[in-house]
């Protein structure tokens, strides 16, 4: 079934948008991607260049944003198009934070240098799978309208929150027992709150999808009414 | 060195309303108490038929919108809700129609005195020509050969109340149709509301009016709501929108949805009306 | 070769100079009927003539006192038997005009117009002047009625027909029955065209000669009540042009252009009255 609007300009007003707002998602996912790997291989120049990605980021908001108050003056849109369209001004909002906590991490990998220190176990590499996998669903459920999907994202915060709770009772004694790898170990503190934080976003883009996809606006109301 | 951006393409069909949706109170139509009530509403132009079983409940004191694509029977429904729709040769209808629990389609109930109760505004404003402003208020009580005890406060009181008494006191004696379109209009609403009706209909009472003379119109209705029940047609969804408490959808001669005005126009529930309002319409 | 431009201005005078010819040439016989019978007329027209009664031939003076009584008894008459009639069945028509019966009479209407006035004259005569053996203003009324009939009922149709049908769902919503929304609000709302369709209509009748030959004949005298022969301007008109009187042939003029006038006047007034109603908007 054909469910374009008869008003083909608003149809393609609102493709365009949506496709903005993937083409967001995806500037952001690479920044998390690329400031990742900065952080796996020590990596200080890329690091640096990945900085510079996030004025793209801020200025695809600018556009969206725009573009959505637009749509709302113009044609007042109702059902479905009002709720994707409040969806996308609210996603932006966390998506730009996602980006600038992106760039937040590759700050500390710049600080980090090439320190590394001795000890085998890296705890942040499995909090930032976690992460970077609800940014990436978070923005499949956008995609395809899927609520299943975007609970499942909303479900896993508990599990970010949980590794990051691990976090500062595995690096502690390591700091107490050798002071070298104190500024390191701060700055692995400071790359785990802010993916703790970014896993936050993701949630929040994962509620505001359920409620654009069923009309349910789940937020603050803690997991068990996540259905 | 893997940096291209994932960019997802979009598909289509986002978001599946014929999935179960959750309302976000339970506040549901049946709790609040109906004026008017059909069952089972047929109408017939001849052998044509315009609605094919309409069941609604109209709530007291609340303003329900009708809405739907041109020719889906929404002016024949209220047309028949004040029995005006068989005036027309040849058209008829079948089923109950109850106001206060009584149905006015019972063999013996008299038409005339139904449109007393339950009155009508038209979409052009329709005063009567050869009659003064203040003649065309009291028209439907001097017409029917009724004297009001007290003329003068009467038209006072109702033109007050359709807030055009400021603008016409003066000019009491002019004729009716010298007055712009929105004047014009609510000279008829008062017209209607001199008779003390307990329901006002309404066909599309602003289709005919400039922007601001729509928005008084629209202004008085919700002023109106506070003591009559009021049903609207039109084909303006934001009007719907604007003024009513409670919408109801027709498509085809059917009802389709018919829920609080708030959840039509956020989250309906049927695919066809959510198709309508978006604009998604063939 | 002239240009486009020159070629449509000159289209443009030429088409408006000949109708403003056509319309001079139209005008004609009506300026030259009002001069010619203002110019004979205006002479017999005296206090004399308005008071007096008809003088036996011979004798100069006398008047048409009674000749002008008698037309507007007849005119009266004529209202009373023409109007109403004419008027319930214009509403029948327009209300119930589609049914075959309502085919049936409108078409007898449309026919009855066309019938010569001197038909209507003699049918009248057989109907009233021979069972009651004598003439009198009533049988004249009466034919001058019939004659108005179709007319007013066609006009009567018309005009409520041309009331928009809001006005009409108007008063059915206000809870008026159905009788009383055509008749207080449809009939009364078409009620100015309809009384300027009557005015013309009396005006057409009230110069009528023919029908008044045989039902209201003629009377020297003063006639009392409605029931005896009645003299009218029409007949005298007639009565006096042929004579070979030349007192009488002046008398004869002056009468038509009292006729004229009343004729005019008639058209004034309706059309004033259209004007008054409109005014009021």
């Amino acid at each position: 079934m054909d469910r374009r609007h008869t008003d083909r300009e608003y149809e393609s007003e609102l493709e365009s948008l949506r496709e903005r707002v993937l083409l967001m998602g995806a500037h952001v996912e690479e920044v998390l991607a690329l400031a990742m790997r900065a952080y796996n291989d020590r990596n200080v120049m890329l690091a640096r260049g990945t900085i510079e990605l996030d004025s793209t980021i801020d200025q695809l908001e600018l556009e969206i944003d725009e573009a959505a108050i637009q749509i709302l003056a113009r044609r007042q849109p109702v059902a479905s198009d009002l709720r994707f369209i409040t969806t996308t001004l609210k996603l932006v909002t966390d998506l730009e934070r996602i980006g600038d906590l992106g760039v937040n991490i590759c700050e500390r990998v710049a600080e980090l240098g090439a320190d590394r220190s001795e000890n085998p176990h890296d705890p942040i590499p499995r909090i930032a799978d976690v992460a970077q996998g609800m940014v990436h669903d978070a923005l499949d459920a956008f995609v395809a309208g899927d609520a299943v999907k975007a609970n499942q994202v909303i479900d896993r915060d508990k599990t970010v929150d949980a590794y990051y709770a691990q976090l500062y009772p595995e690096l502690l004694p390591r700091m107490m027992s050798n002071p070298n790898v104190v500024l390191e170990s701060t700055r692995l503190l400071s790359i785990g709150k802010s993916l703790e934080r970014l896993a936050d976003h993701a949630t929040n883009i994962a509620e505001m999808v359920v409620f654009m996809v069923k009309g349910q606006d789940v937020r603050h109301s803690g997991p068990a009414s996540h259905q | 060195m893997n940096s291209r951006p994932i960019i997802r393409k979009p598909s289509r069909g986002e978001g599946s309303p014929g999935d179960e949706r959750q309302r976000w109170d339970e506040v549901s139509i049946s709790t609040l108490v109906p004026k008017m009530r059909t069952l089972d509403l047929h109408a017939y132009f001849g052998q044509a038929e315009v609605l094919k079983g309409i069941s609604l409940q109209i709530a007291e004191k609340q303003v329900t919108a009708v809405i739907g694509p041109s020719g889906c029977g929404k002016s024949t429904f209220v047309r028949c809700l004040n029995r005006m729709h068989e005036v027309v040769p040849g058209a008829r209808a079948t089923g109950e129609v109850l106001l206060d629990k009584q149905d006015i389609y019972q063999g013996d109930v008299d038409a005339v005195r139904v449109r007393r109760r339950v009155g009508m505004v038209f979409q052009k404003p329709n005063p009567f020509p050869t009659m003064s402003i203040r003649d065309n208020v009291l028209a439907g009580l001097r017409l029917n050969g009724e004297r009001p005890d007290d003329p003068d406060a009467l038209v006072e009181k109702v033109l007050q109340r359709v807030a055009l008494w400021d603008e016409v006191k003066d000019i009491l004696g002019r004729a009716g149709t010298g007055l712009s379109g929105g004047q014009q209009q609510r000279l008829c609403i008062a017209r209607s509301l001199a008779l003390e009706p307990e329901v006002l209909l309404m066909d599309e009472p602003c289709s005919a009016l400039d922007p601001i003379a729509t928005a008084r119109v629209e202004e008085l209705i919700h002023e109106l709501r506070k003591s009559y029940t009021i049903v609207i047609v039109t084909h303006n969804m934001q009007q719907a929108a604007r003024v009513s408490n409670f919408t109801a959808f027709f498509y085809l001669g059917k009802l389709v949805e018919h829920d609080r005005t708030d959840v039509i126009f956020t989250r309906p529930k049927e695919q066809r009306t959510e198709d309508y309002i978006t604009g998604r319409f063939g | 070769m002239l240009s486009r431009y020159a070629r449509r201005k000159f289209m443009n005078v030429f088409v408006r100079s000949t109708c403003v010819a056509a319309t001079v040439i139209a005008l004609i016989p009506l300026v030259s009927v009002l001069y010619y019978v203002t110019s004979r007329g205006i002479g017999g027209i005296s206090l004399d003539f308005f008071s007096e009664l008809p003088k036996p031939v011979g004798e100069s003076g006398g008047g048409m006192a009674n000749a002008l009584v008698g037309t507007l008894k007849l005119i009266f008459l004529a209202c009373v038997f023409g109007i109403p009639p004419g008027v319930l069945a214009g509403v029948y028509l327009a209300e119930f005009g589609a049914s075959r019966f309502g085919k049936l009479v409108r078409f007898s209407a449309d026919v009855m117009s066309g019938v010569p006035s001197i038909t209507v004259g003699i049918f009248v005569y057989s109907l009233v002047v021979l069972r009651a053996k004598h003439f009198s203003a009533f049988a004249g009324g009466l034919a001058l009625g019939v004659l108005m009939l179709p007319t007013v009922t066609r006009t009567t149709e018309e005009l409520l027909k041309l009331v928009p049908e809001s006005l009409r769902e108007a008063a059915l919503g206000l809870g008026l029955p159905k009788w009383r929304a055509t008749l207080r609000v449809m009939l009364r709302t078409a009620a100015p065209g309809i009384a300027t369709g009557v005015m013309l209509a009396v005006a057409r009748v009230a110069g009528e000669t023919a029908p008044l030959l045989f039902t209201a004949f003629s009377n020297p005298f003063w006639s009392s009540g409605l029931n005896e022969p009645t003299a009218s301007l029409p007949v005298n008109i007639y009565n006096y042009a042929v004579s070979p009187y030349e007192e009488w042939h002046r008398q004869a003029w002056a009468a038509a252009l009292v006729l004229l006038l009343l004729v005019l006047l008639l058209n004034v007034s309706a059309r004033l009255l259209v004007r008054s109603r409109v005014g009021a908007r």
